[in-house]
């Protein structure tokens, strides 16, 4: 395996991306003379800059897990990119390396078993892979926050909760106590916890579910960062107060132009949260596209046998379910096939034989990665 | 890590079954601390049941010859004794391995005893709940607030004069107390199991099925609870073998010419400045004994633990 | 089955009901002190009636602590009831003796959400399947052993596997198990305790054809218990929607779902989310505040009126605070629990994505592309006899996935 992903891949015209503005076009009446008129042009240059190039741009990023019966292939060359302000889905089903994937954008794999082996990750214009311990640390904090799905684990029992919040502020905004407590009640009024300044002195356990999650978001968003990852965050809620959670993030991440990555199981809140969705199957990227295209014309048999075999509210009930037989192969021995074939109903030898690369298909952005449906080569319909 | 199952799945059709029990047990063989107590124990049991058949003199046979030349206790490797003897002239290694013999007795009749109480008592408290449950706990409560060597000591001067008291020159009794003393860890350990599998699904699906109790208790409950009072057993005789050990050195148990280990370390710790190996050797073998044991109770705890269950 | 064909809906049952619950309460003490004294109780399952009819499959939605575990627990007596009847084929269920009881469990099981503490990890699988056949004395010897390898198969299991223990199995294989288990009495009735809730999104629709074609083929009743409504409406013949230990709104899946009558259904309605980016788009949302209150000390009058839209709508009419509403009929066959249901009904909260157009996918697996996967020629004999081609074959086509070309035999 030499030829990357990256070889083949297109440059999309995002349309989640804003009318790029252009220092050409200054008004007339903005004088480079005045100090008003360079600050302005000094923005929009420093603008057009950041529109040139990516939030995060992730380039063949492997992670393995070294075990006692092999080594785990868990990420594999995997390669996708975000643009500033945008919500990306990643998809798929447990073990298909979508947690880990977002575990090693930040280096928070648990070394050992884990390590990343190879690929690079460039979080708004920096290099991760390159970054200090210490400096990691410092943008883990600041600018990029975390939802987990179970908030338990990530709060801590014996500190309140406006200390929590306050300690983030504090630690990487140099705010003083008093103004981090502000910023703290801000923040959770702001997440919708009622009578915040009165929650202050609450501790984990007597917040609800639900309200956790809001707490998580607060501290998530303490430091007004440019990247949300959010691990299933509404997999251990109901129904109704998933709609709750992700309704906030929604309007957060507009008011705030937080990039989201929302990584999830479920096909329905990538629908209706997402712009672009990345379908995940055995530690690779299997298919990616624009929200719309992407459920509507699936290219690669696995994400479309998903769509498929979901019960939905809005079809035709008592037909049986398309299924997508067998099990997720194990991630230890891989080959130079594509992974998905022995439960392809359409895959031929070449399949087998071959390991297909993410390329590009008609519609906007929209990769896959299949023998089936390469152009030139399609015999799936 | 989630790989896991499909690992399993692919070996499913390759390799015979396997039980947790086997699973467990080959997990204990990989641990080489644990096989190395396993083994030290196993040979302290051998000791203790072969032992008056393999000693080089009776532990109590006085070697009169050095008497008779009327020099005190023979230094390791004099005069035929390995380990020396002590001041009467009594072989040390002959009385070692007798104090092994009491050792082991005191390990077996300790854990019986807190086995026959601490199992019911926990059982019928976690399986009945209620009022039985906590009729029973506060019972146990109570038997954990009384102080043990008061107890003991009672119980030793109540029973003196009666078959049980004499029984095994008086040191059933002291064990049999110590014991008493002991069952309360088992007995909360095994309502605490009873009381979550008893909760678990499987449970509920034989009480759907219609299976009795008595069944769902020996078949469901039992079987799932037994790992963790193995552990609890095995890592409580260390203590059962120092409380005989500092009863003896307080001079309740074994009465001379016996000597368990205790009563070796108080009498070497007399001469400890001019006869060391007198203190040194009796040291050893308890340090040994309750090192084995360690080892071999937290080996069959990582073994047993089902939390670690295919997590390699 | 690579060839999906379409099942049946199952004949809209009309008959006599199977299983009858009458002003059915749960009730859990809670007590605290050194004697145990109740100082309350958590009000699981607070006086609700509904049957289900014989063949038909009844779904249970509502969110967690809503009482619809329990309700299920107590239809077929493994729960306690607080008060009331519950009777199965006319017989009622809380006079019956202990033995009487045993008998008649024969005709009633049950299968767990969890595929992993719903089977007794010291036991293999042969002896799970072959402990209700033990109990009942339904066989024994070689016939015993039959039975066992019959179950298997028809779960789609390899029948061979009856000397494995549950965890050399993956999630959805042990499900299966417990569906064999629960199968073995030759039961009449199941209570599906969200069955696939646990598993992954592709196994899910493997276990949920399954229970649907084992209902055509013994003619089951099942009360199928989930929080999925997208789930429960593929599934049932008739749906019931809980809500603080309450049903709220019983009635066919077009009535539930078309036109529902109760606030909170079309609130849950309008949360499920839509694997379809347009009808995400257009539905109309209403996101309930607050979180459901504890059912040890629910709100007076209408339970959910503190978390209602329709009531903060209508300007908070006093009698939802005050007037517990009934389960009343607000059309043929379709009952709800609110005083405005008629407003709820004209509302378009949770259906406004109902009448535009799916999003038109051609099927997964059919058309002329497709042809006989490649993977069944490498896997082992031995495996596939008697097996569904689903995980069952995972072990042989896994091994395809190391060369790429030969089997592992």
């Amino acid at each position: 395996m030499t030829a990357t992903d990256d070889d083949r891949r297109v440059d999309p015209g995002s349309p989640a991306v804003a009318e790029l503005p252009d220092t050409e076009k200054l008004p007339e009446a903005v004088s480079l003379e005045t100090e008003e008129g360079r600050r302005l042009a000094a923005q929009l240059a420093d603008e057009k800059a950041r529109h040139a190039r990516k939030l995060l741009e992730v380039r063949d990023l492997s992670t393995q897990f070294f075990t006692k019966d092999g080594v785990v292939h868990a990420v594999d060359r995997v390669s996708f990119e975000l643009d500033y302000g945008e919500t990306l889905g990643l998809v798929g089903e447990s073990g298909c390396g979508k947690s880990v994937t977002a575990l090693s954008l930040t280096r928070l794999v648990p070394d050992p078993p884990g390590k990343i082996t190879s690929g690079e990750v460039i979080f708004d214009g920096v290099d991760i892979m390159k970054l200090s311990s210490e400096e990691m640390r410092l943008l883990r904090g600041k600018r990029i926050g975390f939802i987990f799905q179970d908030p338990m684990t990530s709060l801590n029992p014996t500190l309140t909760i406006g200390f929590q919040i306050a300690e983030s502020a504090r630690l990487h905004l140099g705010l003083s106590n008093r103004a981090a407590n502000d910023r703290a009640v801000e923040l959770l009024s702001k997440v919708g916890i009622p009578r915040a300044r009165d929650r202050m002195g609450d501790y984990p356990h007597q917040f609800s579910g639900g309200m956790r999650q809001r707490v998580m978001i607060a501290i998530a968003l303490a430091c007004d960062p440019m990247l949300l990852l959010a691990d299933e965050p509404t997999t251990a809620l109901d129904v109704t107060i998933q709609a709750q959670i992700l309704e906030l993030i929604r309007s957060l991440s507009d008011e705030f132009g937080t990039a989201v990555i929302l990584i999830t199981h479920d096909l329905g809140i990538a629908a209706g949260m997402c712009h672009r969705v990345n379908v995940m199957y055995a530690g690779q990227i299997v298919e990616t596209g624009v929200v719309d295209d992407l459920f509507e014309n699936p290219r690669m048999p696995y994400a479309w046998g998903l769509l498929d075999s979901l019960p939905r509210l809005d079809e035709e009930r008592g037909s049986r379910l398309r299924t997508i037989e067998g099990m997720p192969p194990d991630l230890i021995h891989v080959g130079d096939d594509c992974r998905f074939a022995p439960r392809c109903p359409y895959s031929r030898d070449i399949c087998l034989e071959d390991e297909p690369q993410l390329t590009e298909r008609e519609g906007p952005d929209h990769l896959a990665r299949c023998w089936g449906t390469e152009p030139g080569r399609a015999w799936i319909e | 890590m989630a790989v896991q199952s499909t690992t399993i799945d692919r070996k499913l059709a390759e390799r015979p079954p396997a039980s947790l029990w086997r699973d467990a047990f080959e997990r204990l063989l990989r641990n080489r601390l644990a096989i190395l107590g396993a083994v030290i124990v196993l040979l302290l049991i051998l000791l203790a049941v072969f032992g008056p058949f393999i000693t080089p003199y009776e532990y109590s046979q006085t070697d009169t010859q050095l008497v008779r030349e009327a020099r005190g206790p023979a230094n390791p490797g004099e005069a035929g004794h390995l380990f020396g003897t002590d001041i009467l002239g009594r072989d040390l290694l002959s009385r070692i391995m007798d104090g092994a013999r009491i050792s082991m007795t005191v390990a077996l009749v300790v854990q019986v005893t807190v086995l026959l109480i601490g199992v019911p008592i926990g059982a019928l408290a976690g399986w009945f709940g209620g009022r039985i449950d906590n009729l029973l706990m506060r019972f146990t409560d109570i038997t954990y607030a009384f102080p043990d060597l008061l107890f003991i000591i009672l119980l030793t001067v109540v029973f003196k004069d009666t078959w049980f008291g004499g029984a095994m020159d008086g040191l059933l009794l002291v064990f049999v107390a110590i014991g008493i003393v002991s069952w309360v860890g088992v007995a909360r350990l095994v309502r605490g199991q009873m009381l979550s599998l008893k909760e678990t699904e499987y449970v509920e699906a034989a009480r759907a099925i219609g299976v009795p109790d008595r069944k769902i208790v020996t078949r469901h409950l039992l079987p799932n609870a037994i790992g963790p009072i193995i552990v609890a057993v095995t890592l409580g005789i260390p203590g059962a073998i120092l409380a005989e050990a500092l009863l003896a050195f307080i001079g309740i148990g074994a009465n001379p010419p016996r000597a368990s280990w205790g009563t070796l370390i108080t009498d070497g710790q007399t001469w400890m400045s001019s006869e060391p190996h007198l203190l040194l050797f009796p040291a050893i073998a308890i340090a040994l004994a309750l090192l084995s044991f360690t080892f071999l109770g937290d080996g069959l705890r990582d073994a047993l633990d089902p939390k670690l269950k295919g997590k390699q | 089955m690579i060839e999906p064909q379409a099942a049946p809906a199952a004949e809209p049952a009309t008959g006599q009901a199977l299983v009858e619950a009458e002003n059915l309460k749960v009730h859990f003490p809670i007590t605290s002190g050194l004697f145990q004294r109740t100082v309350g109780a958590v009000r699981a399952v607070d006086d609700i009636t509904f049957d289900i009819r014989k063949g038909e499959t009844l779904g249970l939605v509502g969110e967690s602590g809503c009482g619809k575990s329990t309700t299920g627990r107590a239809l077929i007596r493994l729960r306690e009831l607080t008060d009331g009847v519950v009777r199965f084929d006319g017989v009622d269920l809380t006079t019956l003796k202990r033995d009487q009881l045993r008998k008649m469990r024969r005709r009633m099981q049950i299968i767990f959400q969890d595929p992993y503490s719903s089977l007794n990890p010291r036991m293999t699988v042969g002896s799970i399947i072959s402990e209700p056949i033990e109990t009942h004395n339904l066989a024994s010897g070689r016939g015993k052993l039959e039975r066992v390898k019959e179950l298997l198969a028809l779960v789609g299991l390899n029948p061979n596997y009856t000397n494995r223990y549950p965890h050399e199995f993956s999630g959805g294989q042990r499900q299966r198990i417990g569906v064999a288990r629960s199968l073995a009495v030759e039961p009449e009735f199941i209570v599906c305790d969200e069955p696939i809730s646990a598993l992954d999104v592709s196994i899910q629709a493997q276990v949920l054809n399954l229970l649907v074609e084992l209902r055509e083929q013994f003619g089951l009743t099942y009360l199928f218990i989930a929080h999925d409504l997208s789930v429960v409406r593929h599934i049932s013949d008739r749906i019931g929607v809980m809500y603080l230990g309450k049903v709220v709104e019983l009635g066919p899946p077009a009535a539930i779902y078309e036109t529902p009558a109760h606030p909170y259904t079309r609130a849950l309605l309008s949360a499920v989310p839509i694997p379809d980016p347009r009808a995400e788009r257009r539905r109309k949302r209403v996101i309930l505040t607050g979180d459901v209150p504890s059912p040890a000390n629910p709100p007076s009058g209408c339970r959910f009126h503190t978390r209602c839209w329709l009531y903060e709508r209508l300007g908070r009419p006093e009698n939802c605070r005050t007037d517990d509403p009934e389960l009343r009929i607000v059309q043929p066959d379709h009952r709800a629990a609110c005083h405005y249901a008629e407003d709820a009904m004209q509302s378009d909260v949770g259906v406004a994505h109902i009448g535009a157009e799916p999003i038109k996918r051609k099927a997964f697996g059919a058309g002329p592309g497709a042809h006989k996967p490649v993977a069944d020629d490498s896997v082992p004999a031995t495996l596939v006899t008697g097996v569904a081609p689903d995980e069952g074959t995972g072990g042989g086509t896994g091994g395809s996935g190391t060369g790429g070309a030969a089997p592992p035999e």
